[in-house]
């Protein structure tokens, strides 16, 4: 039954958007300035539509109602109530939903909030964005449809992947496709730009929320992604440079890019075909994104199962977006001569950009290199941490010391830097990091470098807040945040300890400084899963503190899999971090000890870049 | 100059899209089957029974040497025995055996209940020598030739195919 | 102009192995070699048998004497070079390596360029 209203209300959402576009071609045909009430009716039942196909979705894995195919392989009677609606997004078909309600409300929303803007300028950005959504409709309903049936009706369900139960990874799908999906709407508003000859200011002016929210929602998205990897895949780091973690990167850095020229845009009314660009490549980017984790053509610890099929179609869906977009590009391309004032804060926003590009570039060559040797020369090669920060690393010491004069650099020349001030902020830098390497210990030249560079930037931010009289605060927050992340990450490298030793149970043993002893392994039987828990206990032989983690080695049933539990202590100065795995026919236990220090500060400051996005789409409303 | 920038963009576009058309039909799994073509370097495998050493010396004795990493606790080694028992019968090859990681009072019982096809026995009960061989599982199998060249490299079970393609290469001299 | 060539050899320059008079750095090996049983694991961060194995090779390794490099060409001779983190420095990974520096050095001479249009007109 579900089934049915599933599939009757996908193709009743068809309807409305093929509607949608059908009254929006002949509304564009009448020169008045008004868009058919029709249009405004059909886009909120549109909305309302595939939202309630969702929550039928959502109801079908609340129920647990095994006919739909969808529901039967990825949930289980037995999974806790918050895991069996997370458990909705949580795979290719019901994710594909979510993608289409981001696509349809913000459809819906950026009409109604853009109603100071050119008629044309609207209604095409409702068609574009609404052939985007009846394509995805299409890969759902004919392709990837999670209400189709099964018959006969399964009595249990083959059951969510256990690494998937996480509050961190619920909320994670949610937040990045507000971010990346949701870059589906000024793609659609560049295009309609382009094709209306509706440039320069006002367009900035017409996007900018959109870019700034999909830009705070991504680093959440990046953050909780990363939060998830941390606690849940037991190796203690957070980013790994894996190709769909990559695959949400990429897009953040044309969103920052974006943000960025939209300013100058705004303000001085130059970089509109950049700006353009940077629209077009940002979405163009989720959807390579997608097709790279779902097609199966990238090995991963993170992709949904394979299906060839897919990957034909999101290919060929991003194949016409890309000649779409090249072919209005192209055709309407107008050359500008835009001036651009050196020593004005246009060239360092212009600097922000080449910076971005830079890490695009690598990262996206360092994502797509082992596709591309395969399938020419048949050879696999790896590209893993060390390219990334080998290559990376060195240019953001530069780029966090443009980072911190820009923002002090005026939008029209006459005004020289105050380089004294500036000299005396490199000082206090140093004299930081000196104080660091004096004190606890002394890393590498390039440590030495990042630190002195995000010290810069912290002070060099924070120093705004007092100067000028009109005090952007949203800036602020965002650049010493991100000074503030590069500092602790730095610390955090450097200074972390980690301990590799087996041992059996009621055995102490004595590494460096500490004592620790193997105390106890109970097993405990929960709902769904068996664990082996350890009670390990830690003597920090210089304090004589005591702490005892207990890790956990954890048997599912369905399916069958065995995961390891990190036993994470967190406090503001380090996290104490512990994993046990159990050695084949041993009775010893592997354990892997880390002490990382500072790991919070790390969360926190990206937590605190994504709230002075917020404040800057407040900000930003108000000012508009 | 603006038509050039456009063709190369168009050009770069539809190399990247087909490279991603083609990849769709590739397998992302890796294996190391290959991996063929060189020698196998300097090999020192402890004998079974006792401590003597086997080398490449001994290899060159025979026209093939398959060499079969084991072990009793791995259920496809069970799987595949069958297929290196008719194997031991052929003329051309001897089959050299690695117990791996293993026990040797399992190691013959494994070999007693299912028959033993080994020529040659040794073992490798840290697991060490296997990475000189490229091994990164069991069961895995080395077909290589009186010049200890790698022929062919046969990741996971000897399925009755390979059987096929071993006697095939081995009979075709 | 200097500055930009100077800079960009600067930067090339901390990808090379300058250490080569530091001692062997095991953990490092161990996060450059991927577990070649698992799904996009380093062997540092695997417990699987394979994992386990090649740590203890490298350590013979290094006992042998052999440097951190003559490891890596031993290890991707017997598996291939997927099993290395760090791409190799050779001709085929060459785009893969100097793409990203010539990109930040032909933005940075799109910029000067812009920004050289400007102050020629003023």
């Amino acid at each position: 039954m579900l089934s049915n209203t599933g599939n009757f209300l996908l193709i009743l959402s068809i309807l409305f958007t093929s509607f949608i576009i059908y009254q929006s071609f002949a509304c564009l045909k009448k020169t008045n300035d008004m868009i058919f009430k029709s249009i405004y009716k059909i886009s909120l039942l549109q909305s309302t539509t595939i939202l309630i196909c969702f929550f039928t979705l959502v109801g079908a894995f609340m129920v647990s109602d095994f006919s739909l195919i969808n529901v039967y392989q990825n949930s289980h009677t037995l999974k806790p109530i918050f895991y069996k609606i997370s458990g909705t997004w949580g795979n290719h078909e019901g994710s594909l939903l979510l993608w289409v309600i981001i696509l349809t409300i913000f459809s819906f929303l950026f009409l109604i909030t853009n109603k100071n803007h050119p008629k044309n300028y609207r209604i095409n950005t409702l068609i574009i964005q609404n052939i985007l959504i009846l394509g995805f409709l299409f890969f759902i309903l004919f392709n990837s449809n999670p209400f189709s049936s099964i018959s006969p009706i399964p009595k249990e369900g083959l059951g969510l992947n256990p690494i998937l139960q996480d509050p961190a990874l619920a909320i994670h799908p949610p937040l990045l496709y507000v971010g990346f999906v949701g870059s589906s709407i000024y793609f659609s508003a560049a295009m309609a730009s382009v094709i209306t000859n509706y440039s320069g200011k006002f367009f900035a002016q017409s996007i900018k929320s959109w870019v700034i929210i999909s830009w705070s929602f991504q680093t959440l998205g990046i953050l909780v992604g990363s939060i998830w990897a941390y606690y849940e895949l037991g190796w203690g780091g957070f980013w790994f440079w894996d190709p769909v973690e990559n695959a949400s990167l990429l897009p953040w850095f044309a969103m920052t890019a974006l943000l960025h020229s939209l300013l100058v845009l705004e303000k001085r009314n130059i970089l509109y075909f950049w700006s353009i660009i940077l629209c077009l490549l940002t979405f163009t980017l989720s959807v390579t994104g997608t097709f790279l984790v779902r097609s199966g053509i990238l090995n991963s610890v993170h992709t949904f199962a394979n299906d060839p099929s897919r990957g034909i179609y999101i290919l060929s869906f991003l194949s016409l977006m890309i000649f779409a977009s090249v072919y209005i590009l192209f055709t309407k391309y107008k050359p500008t001569n835009d001036q651009i004032n050196s020593n004005s804060k246009e060239t360092f926003i212009l600097i922000n950009n080449w910076f971005m590009m830079f890490y695009l570039i690598t990262v996206l060559l360092g994502t797509l290199y082992p596709i591309f040797t395969d399938a020419i020369s048949n050879n696999k090669i790896s590209v893993g941490p060390p390219f990334y920060n080998s290559v990376i690393i060195p240019v953001v010491i530069i780029f966090l010391f443009f980072m911190a004069i820009g923002p002090k650099v005026r939008w029209i020349k006459n005004e020289f830097l105050n380089f004294k001030d500036l000299l005396k902020i490199i000082v206090g830098a140093i004299a930081v990091n000196f104080i660091i390497t004096y004190f606890f210990k002394s890393y590498s030249l390039i440590s030495n470098l990042i630190i002195i560079s995000s010290v810069f930037l912290i002070i060099s931010t924070i120093s705004d807040a007092f100067k000028k009289p009109k005090i952007n605060f949203a800036r602020i927050i965002s650049h010493f945040s991100f000074g503030f992340l590069i500092f602790f990450i730095g610390l955090n490298h450097n200074f972390s300890i980690e301990k590799d030793f087996n041992l059996k149970l009621g055995e102490t043993k004595k590494i460096d400084n500490y004592n620790f002893e193997l105390k106890d392994l109970k097993l405990q039987q929960y709902d769904n899963y068996k664990a082996v828990i350890g009670k390990i206990q830690i003597s920090d032989l210089s304090t004589n503190k005591k702490r005892t983690l207990n890790p956990e080695i954890r048997i599912y049933d369905n399916p069958q899999t065995l995961t390891y539990e990190a036993s994470i202590k967190t406090n503001f100065f380090r996290d104490y971090y512990l994993t046990m795995s159990n050695i084949d026919r041993s009775d010893y236990y592997n354990i892997k000890f880390q002490e990382k220090p500072l790991m919070i500060w790390i969360w926190i400051s990206v937590v605190m870049l994504s709230f002075g996005g917020f404040l800057s789409f407040i900000r930003n409303a108000k000012n508009n | 100059m603006q038509k050039i920038i456009k063709i190369t963009i168009i050009f770069l576009l539809i190399f990247i899209l087909g490279i991603f058309f083609l990849s769709l039909n590739k397998s992302s799994n890796y294996n190391t089957e290959s991996l063929v073509g060189n020698k196998l370097g300097e090999i020192e495998l402890v004998s079974f029974e006792d401590d003597s050493i086997f080398t490449n010396d001994d290899f060159k004795k025979n026209s093939f040497t398959l060499i079969n990493f084991w072990a009793s606790w791995c259920a496809p080694c069970r799987i595949e025995h069958p297929q290196l028992m008719e194997l031991s019968k052929e003329n051309n090859i001897k089959i050299l055996g690695v117990n791996f990681k293993d026990k040797k009072i399992n190691a013959l019982k494994f070999l007693k209940d299912l028959g033993d096809p080994y020529e040659y026995l040794t073992r490798d009960s840290n697991g060490k020598q296997s990475v000189n061989f490229g091994i990164y599982g069991i069961p895995e199998s080395i077909l290589i030739d009186n010049k200890l060249t790698i022929i062919k490299k046969f990741v996971g079970p000897l399925t009755k195919q390979d059987l096929n393609n071993i006697k095939e290469i081995i009979n075709n001299l | 102009m200097k500055i930009k060539i100077f800079l960009t050899i600067f930067f090339i320059s901390f990808n090379l192995n300058l250490g080569s008079n530091e001692p062997i750095d095991e953990s490092k090996i161990h996060k450059n070699l991927r577990c070649l049983v698992c799904q996009g694991q380093s062997i540092a961060d695997s417990n699987s048998d394979f994992a386990i194995t090649l740590k203890m090779v490298v350590k013979d390794l290094i006992k042998n004497g052999k440097s951190e490099d003559e490891i890596y060409d031993f290890l991707s001779e017997k598996y291939g070079d997927w099993i290395l983190y760090n791409p190799k420095l050779n001709a085929g990974n060459l785009l893969l390596w100097s793409l990203p520096y010539l990109v930040l050095v032909f933005g940075g001479v799109i910029i000067v360029f812009l920004i050289r249009k400007q102050s020629k007109k003023t």
